[in-house]
């Protein structure tokens, strides 16, 4: 064996053999396509970046009137200086828990249902649905949900009131479950009801990924598992839910961050408060996305740069979730990896 | 919370009912197969030489008188299916009659027939495509997991038909075990998971200590014990290629399974893992019947005691061409055809 020293004398750039690289591929056209498609990564990051610091820029002013207080006071009085998030960010976040405890077990579900259960033409069929119940845009999911749903849920909220109340949450304080002349407007409109509307919007979303992880499961090791005899049950148990684990995770994940975003939906659900309210069945709630919908239109300058930055915090929210949701999406893909 | 629960509680009902719903074998093909008896009488009983059941074991039986007698005794006393899983695994006899194959309307089996004698190791050689693995497939079940599959005939563990509505599916691919080509352990499960997952999967219940002693029986029958006893908390998938596919049979063996089907479980290992694996096959067929697909001529000649050449010609479905002892399928078939094969002429 020949050992190669290389003296500084004779570095790479004198020397008798440099360092090679291989040439690109193809011409001109070649670079070009790779060009615009480096400049479109270029935009997807510039604007992502612009959003952020636009918001930033815009809520600056609010900001610095509010200073640390804008994360603890409810009201919402820019004009007043008397402002903050608390409220629409709690009820952000429990309008999207509702959201998730519907919309998960759905979900999984029927991923699970469509990738190990259901009949080849179902399935496509299935898939279809799924897929179209995603294209259904959040305006017409808000229109079931105040005219049929919103009624309707009236016993059921009543039911888990005086049944569950003891459980945190889920009572209401000063509510008569059995007096029947209350007043029944008191359950709806609630954190519940725009949960159960929020959770149609992102099942489908959560469905998709979790389908795909399910499907992902390699045919090998589910015919180990028949081989030892598993019933169908077993076999997903012990193979495609390991499997599907990182899907199901990512898919939640992604599910929640659009939940906290869904606006449309919950503006036309909800009647607006702005003190926090942590019984999810009594009406009144409030989200960041809503107010923002709902104040904008007749805001003053001050009140907008109040508004920019309690979307500051709704992006920084949900791009949080989202990164924790590529993040676990992506180890468990390698961990399948060097697990097949 | 009430109502989440309740929902919860319907959706993993849904999923238990659900897996619990045995469909009635759709695809398995004695009803299709019924239903198209025409295909099985429409030619006479096919012309080769060792197909009648009868003939092979009389083979053996003349070569080797226990097998005989462990027969006789099997067939006497007809074993149900869970009666040994939990005892020591008492030998069976494995034997396909008339085995015919769809998949859809194409036909790769045609009334095979064939019988593997207990306790020892039984290779099926043939080239690529002739059906060995869905023969194989067939004798546990495997076969009609594939959507339009379906088959006609009989598999008789120790004499009872495992394809006869008394028998459970799971228990007749419990009673009969699998080792595939591809190594497939769970890699979401550690090593002694892994040997242990069948008994959690046919929900067999036993106790810490008797989950120990089996995991090092079985991986010491699966020759693997002394590589991996400092670390049977880490993950199967982390093992080598060899090391895995004996953790996959030590994995079958937690069962108990009478008979031990491997298709072509080395193709996919180096030399040294594949001679390690032919080492176990001979230390097991002593205690469990071992039917094995291979590609590999010398290996065949190697492991096993019998052997049957399977061969599809030209558009025809596969047909076993000769079966007998491995030391005259080699040295003096009576088929031409064998001979080419096992000298390597074609295939």
């Amino acid at each position: 064996m020949t050992t190669i020293v290389r003296t500084p004398a004779a570095g790479p750039e004198n020397s008798a053999d440099p360092a090679r690289r291989g040439e690109p591929v193809g011409g001109g056209a070649d670079r070009m396509f790779g060009l615009s498609l480096t400049s479109s990564g270029i935009v997807v990051l510039t604007i992502m970046g612009t959003v952020g610091l636009f918001l930033t820029l815009r809520g600056a002013g609010a900001l610095k009137v509010a200073g640390l207080e804008f994360l603890t006071t409810q009201a919402w009085e820019p004009d007043a200086h008397n402002f903050g998030i608390a409220t629409v960010l709690t009820g952000t976040v429990m309008i999207a828990t509702v959201a998730i405890v519907f919309a998960v077990p759905l979900a999984t579900g029927v991923a699970l249902y469509i990738s190990e259960y259901a009949p080849p033409s179902l399935r496509r069929l299935l898939i279809n649905m799924v897929d179209l119940m995603a294209a259904i845009p959040g305006v017409v999911y808000g229109l079931w949900g105040f005219y049929l749903l919103n009624p309707s849920i009236i016993p059921l909220a009543r039911w888990i009131a005086s049944n569950f109340g003891w459980i945190p949450f889920l009572g209401i304080a000063d509510s008569h479950p059995n007096d029947p002349f209350e007043p029944l407007t008191i359950y709806e409109s609630s954190t519940f009801v725009a949960g159960i509307v929020v959770s149609l919007v992102i099942m489908p979303t959560i469905c998709s990924v979790m389908r795909e992880s399910f499907a992902r499961a390699p045919i090998g090791e589910r015919e180990g598992a028949y081989a030892l005899g598993a019933t169908r049950l077993g076999m997903i148990r012990s193979v495609v839910m390991p499997f599907g684990r990182g899907g199901m995770i990512g898919g939640t994940m992604l599910g929640l961050g659009r939940a906290m975003g869904e606006t449309i939906s919950v503006v036309m659900i909800i009647t607006p408060v702005y003190r926090f309210q942590p019984e999810i069945l009594r009406s009144g709630t409030n989200s960041v996305a809503a107010l923002i919908a709902l104040r904008f239109d007749a805001a003053s300058p001050f009140e907008l740069s109040a508004l920019m930055a309690a979307g500051l915090a709704l992006f920084a929210l949900t791009l949080a979730v989202n990164f924790a949701a590529s993040a676990i999406i992506v180890r468990t893909r390698s961990g399948e990896l060097s697990g097949a | 919370m009430g109502f989440l629960v309740i929902q919860s509680l319907a959706f993993c009902l849904l999923l238990f009912t659900s897996a619990r719903q045995r469909r009635p074998v759709k695809s398995v093909g004695r009803h299709r197969a019924a239903g198209r008896p025409s295909r099985d009488v429409e030619r006479p009983q096919p012309q080769a030489v060792d197909q009648e059941p009868v003939s092979a074991p009389s083979n053996v039986e003349l070569r080797n008188p226990d097998v005989m007698t462990s027969t006789g005794v099997n067939a006497i006393m007809p074993t149900t299916q869970l009666q040994a899983i939990r005892g020591p695994a008492d030998l069976a006899t494995i034997e396909a009659k008339s085995i015919s194959a769809w998949f859809d309307e194409r036909k790769v089996l045609d009334r095979v027939s064939l019988f593997m004698p207990a306790g020892s190791v039984t290779a099926l050689i043939g080239p690529s495509g002739c059906g060995k693995s869905t023969f194989l497939r067939i004798l546990n079940r495997m076969h009609e997991l594939i959507p339009n599959a379906t088959l006609a005939g009989e598999v008789l563990l120790s004499g009872s038909d495992i394809y006869d509505p008394s028998w459970k599916l799971t228990e007749a691919r419990k009673a009969i075990g699998m080792v595939f080509q591809k190594p497939n352990p769970f890699p979401a499960m550690s090593i002694c998971d892994n040997v242990t997952a069948g008994l959690k999967l046919t929900g067999i219940k036993a106790s810490r200590e008797e989950k120990d002693d089996l995991i090092e029986e079985c991986l010491t029958k699966a020759g693997l014990w002394n590589e991996v006893r400092d670390r049977l908390r880490q993950p199967g998938g982390a093992l080598s290629g060899g090391q895995q596919q004996r953790l996959c049979i030590a994995r079958s063996l937690a069962v108990r399974p009478k008979v031990l089907l491997m298709d072509e479980p080395c193709s996919a290992l180096d030399p040294t893992s594949t001679r390690r694996i032919e080492q176990t096959i001979a230390e097991l067929a002593s205690e469990v019947t071992i039917v094995i697909v291979t590609h590999n001529m010398q290996q065949a000649a190697r492991v096993s005691q019998q052997s049957a050449f399977f061969l599809a010609e030209q558009g025809t479905p596969g047909v076993i061409v000769e079966a007998g002892p491995t030391s005259k399928i080699f040295g003096s078939p009576d088929d031409p055809r064998t001979s080419d094969y096992v000298n390597g002429r074609f295939g």
